[in-house]
């Protein structure tokens, strides 16, 4: 399995065919308390960088995006009933879908941890 | 010390400074009154009115009448009183001091303005009245309208939308007519990250996909970046001028003739009036349709106070497709009202009706009276005013607080500063929180989202350089705190009536309906 991540803040974790997204530690801590996770239906599909999910803290609401195109296979239904999981497990329990990869070549274009860690820094 | 037979000491020696703040038995703090919920008051049991007991007639509902109390609580008139009014204590209102919210222009409303709105001719009319009992309303829309349009440079105006973001409606809706009618269906709509939120929020509500356009390091819409985007399936762009950080577009003309050309329609977010009527005619930068807060721009209560009204005026390419209903003057010098049955060939292509009636009058002739009471050369001196109000802000704070465009130039009608260089866990909540204790209303934070804890002031013109002084000293004050780490200040607000609040739990747990407590422990 493999771990990327992008500009945006998302991390995607690829396992054959399948992506889990969720959003970054830093992004959780930008946010604040995270209030509110609406999520994507089973069955919807995105191309790269639609908004998939909306994620609302006591500061303000701000888009998911799909960070890379394909199908949605499941939701964090947990999310639903307890949107603190985003801040105390953002990037394990607090993931956000699961995608059906349509185009795994869009991979390319993502950081590693080592270069997600070193984007944040700059910030 | 000096004493009167009776006892009373008249010296302020007498008072014991070893206990500024002791708690009271009533939980009162002198003239400021605790208040419960109004349920918490009145039993709903009991009435506050007598009425002769009567026979309870026999129901003709068919066993479909209500079985329990509606549960209104039964207080007197006097209880009532009190309870509003001790509320009313607890606010905080244009009318009691500066109210500094970014974007929302809460300028003094003048009391000439209600004057005329009280006056029977204006205030006893009913909308169905016939038109030839009620010409001299008529001859008040039409002129506001007539001013709206000479002010912006526009060829109509639709005067019946109810606030902001009803006038962005309805400006999108005659962009999507106007685009119908030349058969061309457009599906995107542009709207730059320095625009007003409502905006993209009004595009989706129309069924539009929004996508945004980034801004420049200094705060304004990325030209080269919206050309990039523009194409045939580009319906509109919604742009904010003066924009959300307080900055001119000045690539506006630049902006509306390259959307032009590629098809598109230039919608304007118009919240920002204030800091340029009288000195910039929309119209003239390319603008295609923008909205009016008269609650803003042109002083009729905003808020709480309400009702907004937010007329859109129109180019020569939408004016054909304005809602209905709408004043139009006769040659004869009367005025009609032109409605679905009177609109006739030439107005066929409106999009429709977007309330019952015709707008706002009660904020027509406050707004009219505002602008006659001004005239063309005041109101050119109330943008001035407004953004020299803005700029000094600014210029007072900027060597406490950072401000991010500061170094760009001058600011328009708000002075926009981030939370950078605060001391570490300080935020822009702990000073807006302070602000409360230093009587002022906070001003708009964490937005616009293009800048980290942001701080966006609008003072208006309406406030005196005293004012001004004592709100900076404050600010200032703050900054300094929470530069320097004053834990205290994380504590803020000690003085109002609740200290702070638990955003957060409030927002994952609300609790929205009062519930008696008798029962909603039972629920538990």
């Amino acid at each position: 399995m493999s771990r990327y991540f992008t500009d945006e803040h998302e991390w995607i974790d690829v396992e054959g065919e399948i992506a889990t997204v969720g959003i970054t530690d830093y992004a959780q801590e930008q946010l604040g308390d995270i209030v509110f996770v609406e999520l994507p239906a089973e069955g919807a599909t995105f191309e790269k960088g639609d908004d998939a999910a909306v994620v609302e803290s006591v500061k303000a609401a701000s888009d998911v995006y799909a960070p890379i195109s394909g199908e949605v296979v499941e939701s964090n239904g947990a999310l639903e009933d307890e949107p603190a999981l985003v801040n105390s497990d953002p990037e394990e329990d607090g993931w956000f879908f699961k995608l059906r990869i349509t185009d795994a070549s869009e991979l390319e274009g993502l950081m590693n941890e080592k270069a997600y860690k070193a984007f944040v820094a700059g910030l | 010390m000096t004493m009167l037979k009776e006892g009373r000491p008249t010296a302020p020696a007498h008072v014991n400074k070893e206990h500024p703040d002791p708690a009271t038995a009533t939980g009162n703090r002198a003239l400021m009154l605790e208040e419960p919920l109004i349920f918490e008051i009145g039993s709903t049991e009991t009435t506050g009115v007598d009425f002769t007991p009567v026979d309870k007639p026999a129901s003709r509902l068919g066993g479909l009448e209500r079985k329990r109390s509606i549960g209104l609580p039964g207080l007197s008139e006097q209880e009532t009183v009190r309870h509003y009014t001790r509320l009313s204590r607890q606010n905080y209102a244009i009318d009691l001091g500066l109210f500094p919210l970014g974007s929302c222009t809460m300028k003094h409303n003048p009391r000439l303005n209600e004057k005329v709105a009280r006056m029977p001719g204006f205030a006893d009319i009913h909308p169905l009245a016939p038109v030839a009992t009620v010409q001299g309303a008529l001859a008040v829309i039409h002129e506001l309208a007539e001013w709206l349009k000479t002010l912006t440079g526009m060829a109509a105006v639709a005067m019946s939308p109810k606030a902001g973001a009803h006038g962005e409606l309805c400006g999108l809706l005659a962009i999507r007519a106007a685009l119908e009618a030349r058969g061309d269906a457009r599906s995107v709509i542009l709207v730059p990250e320095s625009a007003h939120g409502t905006n993209p929020a009004t595009a989706a509500f129309c069924g539009y996909k929004v996508e945004d356009i980034p801004a420049t390091p200094d705060g304004r819409v990325d030209l080269a970046a919206l050309k990039a985007r523009l194409g045939p399936d580009v319906a509109a762009v919604m742009i904010t001028n003066p924009n959300t950080c307080g900055l001119f577009e000045r690539d506006m003309k630049a902006i509306s003739d390259a959307v032009h050309a590629a098809g598109a329609l230039v919608y304007c977010d118009g919240a920002n009036f204030n800091a340029i009527v009288g000195r910039v005619r929309p119209g003239d930068l390319g603008v295609d349709a923008m909205h009016i807060n008269l609650h803003k721009t042109f002083s009729t209560p905003h808020g709480g106070g309400g009702p907004g009204s937010g007329p859109v005026v129109l180019s020569e390419a939408l004016a054909p497709y304005a809602p209905l209903p709408f004043v139009e003057k006769l040659a004869d010098g009367s005025f009609a009202l032109v409605e679905e049955e009177t609109a006739g060939e030439h107005h066929a292509g409106s999009f429709g009706r977007m309330v019952a009636f015709h707008g706002q009058m009660g904020m027509f002739t406050r707004a009219l009276t505002y602008i006659l009471s001004h005239g063309a050369d005041g109101l050119r001196q109330v943008s001035g005013d407004a953004v020299l109000n803005a700029n000094y802000i600014l210029r007072s704070l900027d060597s406490v607080l950072d401000a991010p465009f500061g170094g760009s130039g001058p600011c328009m009608h708000e002075a926009l500063f981030s939370d950078k260089g605060l001391a570490e866990g300080f935020t822009t909540l702990d000073i807006a929180k302070g602000l409360i204790d230093e009587g002022f209303h906070p001003m708009t934070m964490y937005f616009p989202l293009v800048v980290h804890g942001a701080m966006l002031i609008e003072p208006t013109e309406t406030e005196s350089k005293a004012a001004l002084d004592q709100f900076i000293m404050a600010l200032r004050s703050l900054a300094e705190r929470a530069k320097a780490g004053d834990e205290a200040l994380k504590g803020a607000p000690y003085h109002a009536p609740r200290r702070r609040l638990d955003e957060t739990l409030a927002a994952r747990k609300p609790v929205l309906v009062w519930i008696e407590e008798a029962l909603a422990e039972a629920a538990e």
